[in-house]
Parts: C-alpha cells; structure tokens; sequence
C-alpha cells in the first residue's frame, strides 16, 4: 500500500490492450498486490501427497477400481488469466489422475470440460489445458465439452430445500467417481461452485446467476457473505448426497505477466533500468502495431504462474485450504473506504480469452469482478465514484458473442436496469433456439450469457453513484448508462459532482489481482 | 399556355441525374431532364366526358423522384409519353361541368389511364374493376401513359392546369384539408397494397421503409386488418417517431433488421458467402414500401417460408431472387388502386377507403405529412427537399402550382423557361380555405 506523496512517480494503468503511467493526486491511497509467493519447489510431489493424503477422503488409489467409469472434470480457459505457461496445472494433476486410473485397470474414462454456458473450447485451447499426451489420447470421443443444452446428457439430482433444481451432466453425475480438477484464480471460484455451476444447466443456474442474489452477494469473492454461494452450497449438498466427488484444487501466485512484461508485475518505484527500458519499448511498440497484431500479442500472452498449493479430497474441507491460499496471495488490509475508486482495466476478463472484450465484458470485469475484490465492505463507499481506464471499443466477436451484440443493440438500447432486464428480456434469449444452436455447435456463449455478465455488475450499479470511464468510445459508454471523459483529469472534477472536490482516492493497482479487506 | 414542369427525353441528362443521385440531390434535380415550360393547355379528347383541373397542391412521389434520377425501371419506359408533366398526387377544382361534379368542385384523381378514359371498351381487367391491370395503357385516344403525370396528352399535377376524366375524379369533403387530400391518392394505393397483401389476424408482418408510402401503409395496416406484431424499418428519427404513433410494434434501423426480426421470431440466421444474413423463420408478411433493391432484399430475407412479400413501391435495382425460390415465397405486386375484383360485398374501394380514413381521426396526421410545400418556380428547391426528406426529417413535398400566380395575379406571372427560373421563394404553407 502506497499514499501518493511529491516524490511518487507515475502509476502503471491499465487500458484495454495498452497501459500508460497516470499522475494519481497527492494522498491517493494505492493498493499494490501482495508480492508472488514462492511456487511450490515439486508440484510433483505435491499432486502425489494431495491424492495419496486427500483431505477427508480415502485416498484415490482406493476410489479407482477396474471396471469402473472415472469422470474427470475440469476448468475451462476463462481461468487462470492470462491463459497459464504450459504446463498448465490441471495438465499436470489430469496426467497424475489418468496414470492412477491406468494402474488400477481403470479404461472407461472421460474428460468434460465444466464450460457451463461460456463457449466451447476448441481442440487447440483443449490441449493447451491438457497437454498434448492427454488430449491426443482422448479428443474427441472421451474428451469433450459440457453441453448445457443436451437434453440426453442432463439429468436432474434432486432439489435443495430452497427448491433449486440441481440439474448436471450426467455422463460426469452418473461415473462411479467424478475427479474435478480446478485452478483457483479468484476466491469466488471452486468449492461448491465447481460442479453444480461448472456442469450445469440454464435451469439450474438461473436460481443463483440472477439479479436479486447478486445484490446480496456482499462481495461473491466472500463466500460467508455471499448469497451465490449459499446457493452453491445448498445445491452442492444435493451433489455430495447422489455424486462420489473427489476434488483437487490447485492456486496460484501472482507472476501474471512473462518476463517482456515483467514491470506490469513490480511496483514503479521499484523498476530497474532494464525494465524502465521495457516499459518505453512496450508502450512504443503497442502503440505503433496495427490493432490486429496489438490484439495477437496480447492474447498470445501466457502466465509464468508457480503453483502455490495442491489440496485434494472432500469438497468443502478442501476448498478451505484453497481459500487461504488464495487469501495469502492476495488479501491486503486497509483502512476505511474510499469516495472515489480507481481502475485501470486490462485487455482480458474471463470471457474474451482469444476473443474480444466487448463493452458488456469491460463493465462485467470493472463493476462485476474488480469492484467485488472485496471482503466486509466495498472499497468505495456508498454514493461513491467508479473511474475506470478502458477504450471501451463498439467491437464485438460475431462467432463468441452473438447474443451480447443483440444485447447491447437491443436490450441495453431499452434500459439498464438489470431488474428490469431480467424480467423483460433473460427468459426469451436464454431460451432462442439460435443462440442454444450456436452454444452446442459452434463457439459462442450461451445466449442469456450476457445477462449475467449484466448482473455481475448490480451490486455495483446499486451502491456507486457514477461511474465514470476515461479515454472511452462515448457511444458505447452512454449506451451502457456511464459517463465518460476525455483524461483522468476531468474524470475527478465530473466526479466531484457526487463527491464533492476533497475525495478520498484508493487506486487499486491491477492486475496482478489484488483483494482488499477493509476495515 | 399552361405554366408547366415537363419531364423531356434527354439521355444525357438522364445519365448524369443517375450519376449524381447517390452524392446529393442537390445536384441530382438541376441535371434531371426537367424544366419550367409554358405548354399548350392540354385538350380534352371528349368534353363531356373530361375536365379541366387546376391543382391546388400535388405531390412529389417516390417514382417521381425514381423516374427523374433514370433510378426507375427501364420496364416502364414503354408505357410513358414523352414530354409529359409529371405528377399524379393531385387536389384540384375542376374548372369545368361534369355529370354529377360541377366546376369548382374540389376532386382527387385516380391517376390510372385505363379503358374509360381512353374512350375503350374495357379490357378484362377493367371489367372488373381491376383499372390498375388495365391491358390498353397505350392505345386508345391518349398517347401512352400508365397515369396521369405519364402521359403527354393529359397533363400532370405539377403544372397549373389538366385535364382528367370524369370516371377519375372524386368528390373531396369539405372538412378535408389539400394537405391530407393530396394524400388521398398514395393512401389508396397503400390501401390497396394491405389488400393485396391480405393478411390474416395475427399475423406477424414486416415493413420495410417508413417515408411516406410506409407510415400509409402502416396507417392502412393498422385501420383494416387485424395483423399482430408490425415490425417498421425505419432509417431516420421522424420516422421512427411517426412509426410509433401509427402503431407499429416495433421499430428498427435498417442495418438491424434481420438481426431484430430474428430475435422477436426466434428464427434461425443464415449466413451466406458474400451476401446478406437470412431467416430461416421470420415473419409472416414483409411489404416492401422503400422500392430499393436492399428493402426488397430484405422483405426477402425476412418473411418465413411459404410467407408473402409484397411490393408496395416501385421496385428498383437488382435483388437477388433466391429466397423467394428456396423459401417458395409469395411476391405480390401492389400497383395504384383497384375499384373492384378484390372487395367484399359493400366494402368501398380503395379511394373511397382512403377518403374515408383521411375523413376519420387519422386526418390531421396525415395531413402533418406534408413537410414542405413549393411553387413551381422553386422546382430546384422542392425536389432537392423531396430527394433528401428522410435525412431532413421531411416526409411529403408538394408543389403549389398556384401560388405564384396568386401572389402576383394572374396576367402578371412571367413566362418561365429553365434557363431564367425564378429567383427562390420562402416555403409557403397551404392553410387556406378549402372552398
């Protein structure tokens, strides 16, 4: 943490897919993410202890028998951001699973990728996850996607007392062991959210992915405070109750950018010449490439990520462990809320890996995801001000985002109001034969995808009194119900409207991702 | 000598009005083969029969327009007579007796030179009523001319005088203003468009076009039949305003048509190579009122298989016919107005329809249609407002061939020639005595 004084230099911001060095006013407060832990020094090693030694859980050797139907189940690319150095971790923890299976005569074997309504992978970004030993092995007959709009691979496990059907693959529900493989990013993801979100339908994801437990999700990365996961928790206990689950959970440090960008991961003061030099060769080059090529480097760029943790067994009792892990990499405490919350955000959000960041996925990861990075309360406080950095570019991915480009041309054309939305318009596009075509055969994301990202920002929309976008495309900014401005300058005095002209500045200063505690 | 403007043959002028059309109107009207003349009064072939007219206001329509700029099919080349006075959306007092419509009565005229006025016996189609099918558009004693402001035997609106047959004309009431009377005759034929269309209670229909021929359309849609969602395609704001208030269902811009008809039917999209996206589903009906080949190819991509399309305008260009092929669909021609052939007993035709309509509450609305009314003199002025009205918020522009000769009295007009074309005049409004 930082309070910016005479002598702080510039601060890294992030925007879209460039960055820049931003003046912050004098006792702006920064909040730097925690420094990258130290990788474990043999993940291998660690992967074998995890399922020998699995937490509340026999160990795996004697869950896998010959005969048996082993369903391994794992993340799709919307997480690690950016995409992970190969190996990536849930190559090395499926290799380690399979090679057990194999000694224990275990042949009838599937991979499903717990994509849930984002797109499918396709076979490149498949064996990018799994490595190419794997995925030759499997692809295409026991390597898959799940296909949430497959009616004969559905099947419905019961209800939760609050009456939420719990309704999955049934290839991964009906194994006699389902092994779900996870890399956990952000401290909303895993636990309880990996099979009953990750496997399942629009019909059961509509009880917890909507409006109402949005705004009482206080943040969705507090899962104690969360009403998303009380959600998951309640359907997860149908899933533990008909389901042999055995879970492995992995996270990571913070080493989110690769060596030619390694002062976006060190703090500016810190920078040594060689990468004050990076950054002038970075920034000149980005600006000078053509937006195809600027695009390509950026998307091509991949994590240096080192494995902080590998914990398997029982769910819950698992998810624990990674929670903390996830905490000490990332929690940082502070003092207060602020009047005006700064972002700079970055080319990715979970949803545009090899696509686009379309101006619903720029609100999703600014008012959705960054803004939620909280625990006990939010970091601006209520009736505050949101600037964030983005180009927000009127550019959408036709082939991955069909349903967003109606929805910004007609839902948001109609109204903002994600209440509103949900009642009007969720039902009639989650349902459009069109979009669930281009769910199951091509690459796009299910149709009522966008109104989640939609609501992802609610909690936001309802507590922040602006929110303000520098250095936009105006139209697409209006079209979204934001205001934007030309430099951060006049972002402050726009905002001075709500929060008069002595405001209390917190820059959270990310990616690497950051989440603050505040007191 | 009757002050006129006279639409010449002239292929050059032609050439270069097409040129021109797609960069501004402004220069598309001083290159069309148009000009202020004085003509020979035109004479009636029969003066029992015929008589003279002199406009009170008359229309610029979207053929018109179309035939000025050479935009127009060369189709209907052979059923014209050069020169001829173009302009056949006509208010006018008749200047002479009539059986049952004696001189000074204020008319409407059914532009159609079918077999009657011809002095023929009618056709097959005339029969029947069916006058727009008319077969003998260029025999008769008039030279060719599918309208009156085709033909050059009779005359056109945009001059101050014509003449018109007896079984052309109908009696205006007097709470009609000029300005919603010289609708009367687009709305017929908006009127007889929905007929012809046909479409059934419930029935999902496109509107593809919202200037002046789709807000009738719309207007005609909404007072005889009982269609459900009518989606409009509407390019500018006014008309998206209009659209509203007429009671469309939906309103969209152009480039999101397909896009939004897809979601409201939840139809499949296909994505040809090369070519604009498709329906596999849509709505039931599309009528076709911007006569462009890209509305024309929309109504196509939009209507669902086995749907109808009708061409409610003028078409124009090359559209490609595939999907009335593939999706085996109905096109239906929609031309002027119809007197019988298509009515239920004791239904009124389509002028009778329209006069009716504009009698009723929809009046003042369309009357609001007329956006700007010229003299002849400003011809320059008014076609350049018609050519660009959607972009200008304007729907309707008219010509009052009057007004000049009214201001300065009748022996004082000067003799007009399109080298020396008046010196412009401010837009005069028609908010006079209808009597």
């Amino acid at each position: 943490m930082l309070d910016v004084d005479e002598r702080t230099p510039p601060l890294i911001v992030h925007h879209g897919e460039g960055f820049s060095l931003q003046q912050f006013p004098l006792g702006t407060r920064v909040v730097y993410p925690p420094d990258s832990l130290p990788g474990l020094p043999d993940v291998t090693a660690a992967i074998d202890a995890a399922l020998d030694e699995p937490i509340d859980s026999p160990p795996l050797d004697e869950l896998l028998f010959a005969d048996m139907r082993l369903a391994i189940v794992f993340d799709d690319l919307s997480i690690p951001l950016p995409p992970m150095r190969a190996p990536d971790i849930r190559q090395r923890v499926v290799e380690a699973v399979i090679e057990r299976a194999a000694q224990a005569g275990v042949d009838d074997v599937h991979l499903i990728a717990a994509n849930s309504l984002h797109r499918r992978m396709t076979p490149d970004e498949l064996q990018h996850i799994l490595g190419e030993r794997v995925f030759r092995s499997f692809w295409p007959e026991r390597l898959r996607n799940h296909d949430a709009e497959d009616p004969d691979d559905l099947v419905v496990l019961g209800e939760t007392g609050h009456g939420e059907v719990v309704e999955i693959n049934r290839t991964a529900a009906e194994a006699d062991l389902l092994v779900y493989v996870n890399v956990n990013l952000i401290a909303m993801n895993g636990g309880d959210k990996s099979v009953p979100v990750g496997l399942a339908s629009y019909r059961s994801l509509r009880h917890h992915h909507n409006v109402h437990t949005m705004l009482h999700s206080r943040s969705f990365n507090d899962p104690p405070r969360s009403a998303m996961h009380h959600s998951y928790d309640r359907m997860g206990d149908v899933v533990a109750d008909t389901v042999r689950l055995f879970q492995i959970e992995t996270t990571v440090n913070n080493e989110t950018f690769p060596p030619q960008f390694d002062f976006l991961n060190t703090r500016e003061w810190e920078w040594s010449y060689r990468q004050q030099g990076a950054y002038l060769a970075a920034k000149r080059a980005n600006e000078l490439a053509p937006a195809k090529v600027r695009r390509k480097v950026w998307q091509a760029v991949e994590a240096p990520y080192e494995v902080t943790s590998v914990n398997a067994g029982e769910v819950n009792a698992v998810h624990e462990r990674t929670l903390a892990n996830v905490h000490r990499q990332q929690l940082t405490e502070i003092d207060g809320q602020a009047d005006i919350l700064v972002f700079g955000l970055p080319y990715l959000c979970p949803y545009n890996v090899n696509s686009v960041m379309n101006p619903i996925l720029v609100s999703c990861l600014g008012l959705g995801y960054y803004f939620n990075m909280y625990k006990n309360r939010p970091v601006v406080r209520e009736g505050g001000v949101l600037i964030a950095f983005h180009p927000v570019p009127w550019e959408f991915h036709q082939v991955h985002h069909p349903s967003y480009v109606d929805f910004f041309d007609e839902v948001l054309a109609e109204t903002t109001d994600p209440a509103a939305i949900e009642a009007k318009f969720e039902q009639a596009y989650a349902t459009d034969p069109w979009y669930v075509h281009l769910y199951r055969t091509s690459y796009a994301y299910h149709g009522v995808h966008p109104f989640y990202m939609w609501y992802w920002g609610a909690h936001a929309l309802d507590h922040l009194d602006d929110v303000i976008f520098v250095g936009a495309n105006r139209k697409s900014v209006r079209r979204m119900g934001f205001r934007s401005a030309s430099t951060f300058n006049d972002a402050l005095e726009m905002a001075s409207d709500s929060v008069g002209r002595s405001p209390r500045i917190t820059y959270m200063h990310t990616p690497p991702l950051t989440m603050a505690e505040v007191r | 000598m009757v002050l006129s403007l006279e639409l010449y043959r002239s292929r050059s002028r032609y050439v270069a009005a097409q040129a021109t059309q797609r960069i501004s109107g402004s220069l598309t009207a001083p290159l069309a083969p148009l000009r202020l003349a004085d003509r020979a009064a035109p004479t009636p072939p029969n003066p029992a029969a015929w008589a003279r007219l002199r406009p009170r206001l008359s229309g610029i329509c979207g053929s018109d327009l179309a035939t000025l700029s050479g935009k127009s099919s060369r189709y209907l080349s052979g059923a014209v007579s050069f020169p001829f006075v173009p302009g056949h959306e006509i208010v006018a007092d008749t200047l002479d007796d009539l059986d049952g419509i004696p001189a000074r009565t204020r008319v409407v005229v059914d532009p159609v030179l079918s077999c009657r006025p011809r002095g023929l016996d009618p056709c097959d189609a005339c029969s029947i009523g069916r006058t727009s099918r008319c077969d003998h558009i260029t025999v008769g004693h008039l030279a060719p001319g599918l309208q009156t402001g085709y033909c050059a035997d009779t005359g056109g609106g945009w001059s101050r005088e014509l003449i018109a047959h007896r079984d052309q004309l109908r009696i205006v009431p007097d709470h009609i203003s000029d300005e919603a009377a010289v609708l009367v005759e687009p709305l017929a034929c908006a009127v007889h468009a929905v007929r012809r269309a046909a479409v059934l209670p419930g029935q999902s229909v496109l509107i593809v076009g919202a200037g002046t021929v789709g807000l009738l359309v719309l207007a005609a849609l909404r007072e005889l039949t009982q269609a459900g969602d009518v989606t409009v395609v509407a390019k500018h704001r006014r008309q998206r305003e209009l659209a509203w208030q007429l009671g469309a269902s939906e309103v969209v811009a152009p480039d999101r048509a397909i896009t939004a008809v897809r979601r409201a039917t939840r139809a499949h999209l296909l994505r040809p190579d090369h070519s604009p996206e498709a329906l596999l589903g849509g709505l039931d009906q599309a009528l076709d009122c911007a006569g462009s080949a890209g509305a024309l190819d929309l109504a196509l991509r939009s209507v669902r298989a086995g749907g109808r399309v009708t061409l409610a305008a003028m078409p124009a260009g090359r559209t490609d016919l595939a999907p009335a092929w593939f999706r085996e669909l109905e096109v239906v021609g929609a031309y002027a107005t119809s007197r019988n052939g298509t009515l239920a007993p004791g239904e009124a035709d389509d002028f009778d329809t329209a006069i009716s309509m504009v009698a009723g509450d929809l009046g003042p609305l369309i009357g609001g249609l007329i956006s700007a009314v010229y003299p002849l003199d400003c011809w320059r002025e008014a076609l350049d407002h018609a050519l660009e009205a959607g972009r200008l918020g304007a729907f309707k522009i008219a010509f009052d061939p009057g007004a000049e000769q009214r201001r300065t009295g009748p022996e004082a007009v000067p003799e007009q020639t399109a080298d020396a074309p008046a010196p412009p005049v401010p837009l005069t409004s028609t908010g006079r005595d209808n009597q």
